[in-house]
């Protein structure tokens, strides 16, 4: 496999098909795009396939120096892996969710999937910091054009949110980007998250990035446009807008703002604590008294990226891959719960909570996929929401518990209003007789439903598949952030003892003795 | 031997004038009727002088060895490139013009004529190394653009465009030569290198009124903000091939002035200049974008946006070093590419009968009916708001990278912020297009020439622009170490 530009060919293809599809009719463009994102995601497997687990950090490298003052450099490790992996899985999905919804402009709408297929993966694959900018920014574009064009009554104020809240966000990290190149001398992903910036600057740089990725993820108190550009989107724009493009923000955390600015992450740790705090509480609140059903899941979506961010910032192995499955996870059974609203909303055309009920009658294979999702998104075990948000909430136990205390909440109010929405949609009685004559999944929807339930599973019960590629990477990341890490309140009752003790007896437990004397030394010096 | 190198050096400009001549007199001869032939020698003509200028791009020599003409005239890497540019829009200005004037039968002979001798005057506004070349430059530029303005005698908004464009640019020739009496007066020579090596020592105040006034003057050229009222009226008044003229080559032309006198004459006090330069650039910045939001006619548009691209490309000239300098040359041609796209595209905006659609309302679902010519502009939008992939982006992207360098990060950080002021009209633009319903207004037919040319422009600013950048960046930064180059 070596030497073979893979990574290349996964951008390349979508690209290709995207220009295919503009030439090509209705029934000529949904055939090209999913043939285009079926090659992309078998190129998905053998990706993963060649993957040494435990091998160098990273992988598939590719260098080209084509361009000025940027290069065209690509290479993955686990984590990109993971969520290249999610992408080209859920592209096929959305090519099938689009399948007959989509009937004006067909050409158009499919090629800006291909391209946004081309761009996600140029963002997780970039190793260049300009490529990754470019990458990341010119995903505006054919959103901007995928919510226009196919969405709802309100499409142009949603895209318009969309496209200038995300623009706002990123152009500062731009500045950022700029100012960090010209500081270290080089553009290289790798080279920089080994860098260490003057701690004075980290403070402003980590401002910047996060201006960017708080609006992506997106964080309380900016997330007021995802509502709206979901609610407007076509069900493939809102599944690949939850399940990949709110990753990106996660992605900027995990590679960019934890380890090229350790000590800045660590002093706005509360920060992050307190918007994710919020955005837990408040966000589910607001869930719960939605009567749209997009808009319900776009508000869980943004309590399911808070516990992603409280996991990142517990500066520890079980938080980062918490923070890692739940956004597996939350790709997966968000896409696949936007696909299950899609799914009525093609046979009833509305997504009124109240126009439905009692589709356990008649649709009682729909009911039970819908049950899976819903419980997957609740954290029951067995799914894959279980095991992020258990590993997540564990990692920031260890930080503050009062954090995870407030976070946990999230679990149970997260299972009241989805378990609201499920009782009111598919149990209760059939009070609309257009919602009771719908008839069940056919075998297109089954086809869609089939592999996500699957995924859904399989990541419950054995998550090691998903944990194994990005250990090593998440291993070298916590060692990163060590000397940085803030004191918790668990680390008070360690610092009580005398400092060799501490050190002697807890240096398994906490993998770093130094860092449990450093502790002793703060305690011991107030 | 000396009046040989002189006359070498200054080729392109003798070629011009000559050709000029002798089209004039085929012009009196042949009068209207031969308009379409004079058109085409006058594109073969500067084709000829953008050849003439390619080796220079590379191999010219730099500083004294490159002046001609006892310190009027600089034939260094910086003056080919501004003249390339210059060329090319002209020529682009040309090409599109016949297919618009077709329809109210008002082509005439003279419009070629005037381009060219525009292009003679702007040729020598990027090469004068001397107040007094650059200012005759200048004015042969001016007057011919002031008559080109109101060429479209039956339109009142042509005559008008003419008008102001003459008022307002009098005015600003004027406290431009009142600012190169005053350096003149403090600094005892109208040369470039007199004067840097006059300023080089102590300042006089009267020395600063004059670098006041010359830059006032030099940005009303280049249509910068406070200086840039006359801007949307002239845009939307002029012919629109004329407006395609207008934002190109006298703007290019403008700011390579613009360049040489702040960094070689005024080099040797850049605090004096960089302060009113970052003023300027962050204010046409701001009304640039602000003053687009309201605008419906995709012409005045278009020239807010002019203005507000000025303002980025002097956050290049801010930086007052040789990477500010070179960045700024970088934007500079990746905006001659979008402007040509952009008004091409307009240009080939017709409604049934063949008349010019200016409105952005009737664009309304332009997507749907003319599919090509709205990516076309959707791209150009794009490009012009600086959303990566497209190639516009690139250009800002130096010219911040060059602020960041040289540690202006208040200026890069302010001025990248308003930037998504910007965005906001550009994708209204692209919003009519897309997103409404089709009013079926522009159904006319394309002039080839006109095709072609977007064509080209469009693939220049689309993603595969990004594979010039290694060599632009290379002859951007020749011209702007020729620039610095003071022996």
């Amino acid at each position: 496999m070596s030497g073979f530009p893979i990574l290349s060919l996964m951008l390349l293809v979508p690209l290709v098909g995207a220009v295919a599809c503009l030439m090509a009719g209705r029934e000529g463009a949904r055939m090209i795009a999913l043939a285009v994102t079926l090659v992309d995601l078998v190129l998905g497997a053998v990706l993963w396939s060649h993957y040494q687990i435990g091998g160098p950090q990273w992988q598939f490298q590719e260098h080209a120096s084509v361009f000025a003052g940027f290069e065209w450099k690509l290479g993955i490790d686990g984590i990109a892996l993971l969520l290249i992996a999610l992408t080209v899985f859920l592209m096929p999905i959305c090519i099938g969710a689009s399948w007959n919804a989509i009937e004006k402009r067909a050409g158009e709408y499919y090629a800006n999937f291909l391209i946004m297929e081309t761009l996600m993966i140029g963002v997780f694959t970039a190793q260049d910091l300009f490529l990754f900018y470019i990458m990341f920014e010119a995903g505006l574009i054919p959103m901007y054009l995928i919510i226009g064009i196919g969405g709802g009554a309100d499409r142009i104020y949603a895209s318009y949110k969309f496209f200038l809240y995300t623009l706002l966000g990123s152009v500062l990290m731009l500045i950022a980007m700029m100012w960090m190149v010209n500081e270290a001398g080089t553009s290289d992903i790798p080279t920089l998250m080994a860098y260490s910036f003057p701690v004075k600057a980290q403070t402003w740089l980590w401002l910047a990035f996060f201006a960017s990725f708080a609006v992506k993820m997106p964080m309380w108190p900016t997330h007021t446009w995802l509502p709206d550009a979901h609610v407007q989107a076509p069900t493939a724009g809102s599944v690949i807008l939850a399940g990949v493009l709110l990753k990106m923000g996660g992605y900027g955390f995990i590679r960019f703002s934890l380890p090229m600015f350790p000590e800045a992450s660590a002093q706005f740790a509360p920060l992050i604590y307190g918007l994710s705090m919020a955005a837990v509480v408040i966000t589910s609140l607001i869930a719960l008294v939605q009567h749209d059903m997009k808009k319900l899941i776009a508000y869980s979506s943004v309590a399911h990226m808070a516990i992603v961010t409280v996991g990142l910032f517990a500066f520890n192995r079980q938080g980062l891959e918490g923070s890692m499955i739940v956004m597996l996870s939350h790709g997966i059974v968000s896409g696949a719960l936007f696909l299950a609203v899609g799914v009525i909303y093609d046979r009833l055309h509305t997504r009124e909570i109240d126009r439905y009920g009692g589709l356990a009658i008649n649709m009682p294979a729909y009911a039970l996929f819908f049950m899976l999702f819903t419980m997957a998104s609740v954290g029951l075990p067995g799914t894959s929401g279980f095991v992020g948000e258990f590993l997540s909430l564990m990692g920031i136990y260890a930080q503050s518990s009062w954090v995870a205390l407030v976070c946990t909440t999230g679990i149970i109010l997260g299972a009241a209003y989805m378990l609201y929405l499920y009782r009111r949609v598919v149990f209760g009685v059939q009070k609309n007789e257009d919602a009771a004559a719908m008839p069940d999944l056919d075998a297109r929807e089954w086809a869609m439903m089939i592999p996500l339930a699957v995924a859904v599973m399989w990541m419950g019960v054995y998550p090691e598949t998903f944990l194994a590629p990005m250990r090593k990477d998440i291993a070298s990341l916590e060692a990163r952030l060590a000397q940085a890490r803030p004191k918790g309140d668990a680390d008070v009752q360690l610092a009580a003892m005398p400092p060799a003790a501490a050190t002697h007896e807890h240096g398994d437990a906490m993998e770093h003795g130094e860092q449990a004397a450093h502790a002793a030394q703060h305690e011991g010096a107030r | 031997m000396e009046l040989l190198r002189s006359l070498a050096i200054t080729g392109t400009e003798e070629v011009l004038s000559i050709s000029g001549l002798i089209l004039l007199l085929a012009a009196a001869w042949g009068g209207d009727k031969a308009s379409r032939a004079i058109s085409i020698a006058s594109v073969a003509v500067l084709t000829v002088c953008a050849v003439l200028t390619v080796p220079a791009l590379t191999q010219a020599a730099m500083g004294p060895a490159a002046v001609a003409w006892g310190g009027q005239f600089s034939g260094d890497a910086f003056a080919a490139f501004g003249k390339l540019l210059v060329y090319i829009g002209a020529a682009v200005a040309l090409i599109v013009a016949p297919a618009f004037f077709e329809r109210d039968k008002a082509m005439r002979a003279e419009f070629p004529l005037l381009v060219l001798f525009a292009a003679m005057g702007m040729g020598m506004m990027v090469s004068a190394t001397d107040m007094l070349a650059l200012y005759i430059g200048l004015e042969l530029n001016s007057l011919a653009a002031y008559v080109m303005a109101s060429l479209l005698r039956s339109d009142e908004r042509s005559a008008e465009a003419g008008l102001k464009y003459f008022v307002l640019g009098s005015l600003a020739s004027g406290i431009l030569l009142y600012g190169i009496s005053l350096t003149y007066g403090f600094t005892g020579s109208t040369s470039f290198a007199g004067i840097h090596a006059a300023l080089a020592g102590p300042l006089s105040m009267g020395a600063v009124f004059g670098v006041v006034f010359v830059l006032a003057g030099l940005a009303f050229k280049v249509s910068a903000a406070p200086f840039h009222m006359w801007t949307p009226d002239v845009y939307e008044g002029a012919p629109t091939p004329v407006t395609t003229f207008f934002a190109t080559a006298p703007k290019v032309a403008a700011l390579g002035l613009l360049m040489r006198v702040s960094l070689f004459a005024f080099g040797a006090q850049p605090g004096v200049w960089q302060q009113i330069v970052i003023f300027v650039a962050l204010l046409s910045i701001v009304i640039g974008a602000l003053g687009a939001i309201g605008q419906d006619n995709i012409k005045r548009l278009l020239a807010y946006s002019s203005i507000n691209n000025v303002g980025f490309m002097l956050i290049g000239l801010a930086c007052a070093n040789q990477a500010g300098a070179a960045a700024m040359l970088v934007y500079l041609a990746i905006y001659v590419a979008m402007s040509v796209a952009g008004f091409v595209a307009v240009l080939m905006l017709r409604d049934a009968d063949g008349a010019p659609v200016e409105s952005i309302a009737a664009m309304a679902g332009l997507s749907k009916t003319r599919p090509m010519l709205a990516l076309a502009l959707a791209s150009v939008m794009f490009s012009l708001a600086g959303i990566p992939p497209l190639f516009g982006f690139w250009g800002k992207f130096v010219v911040f990278q060059a602020a960041v360098q040289a540690n202006l990060l208040s200026l890069a950080a302010i001025g990248i912020a308003a930037s998504v002021i910007g965005a906001f009209y550009y994708i209204k633009v692209v919003k009519v297009m897309y997103f409404d319903e089709a009013t079926d207004v522009v159904t006319g037919e394309s002039d080839m020439a006109q095709r072609v040319l977007l064509f080209v422009s469009v693939v220049a600013i689309s993603p595969l622009g990004w594979l010039v950048t290694k060599p632009l960046g290379v002859l951007a930064g020749n011209a702007a170490a020729a620039l610095f180059h003071i022996a």
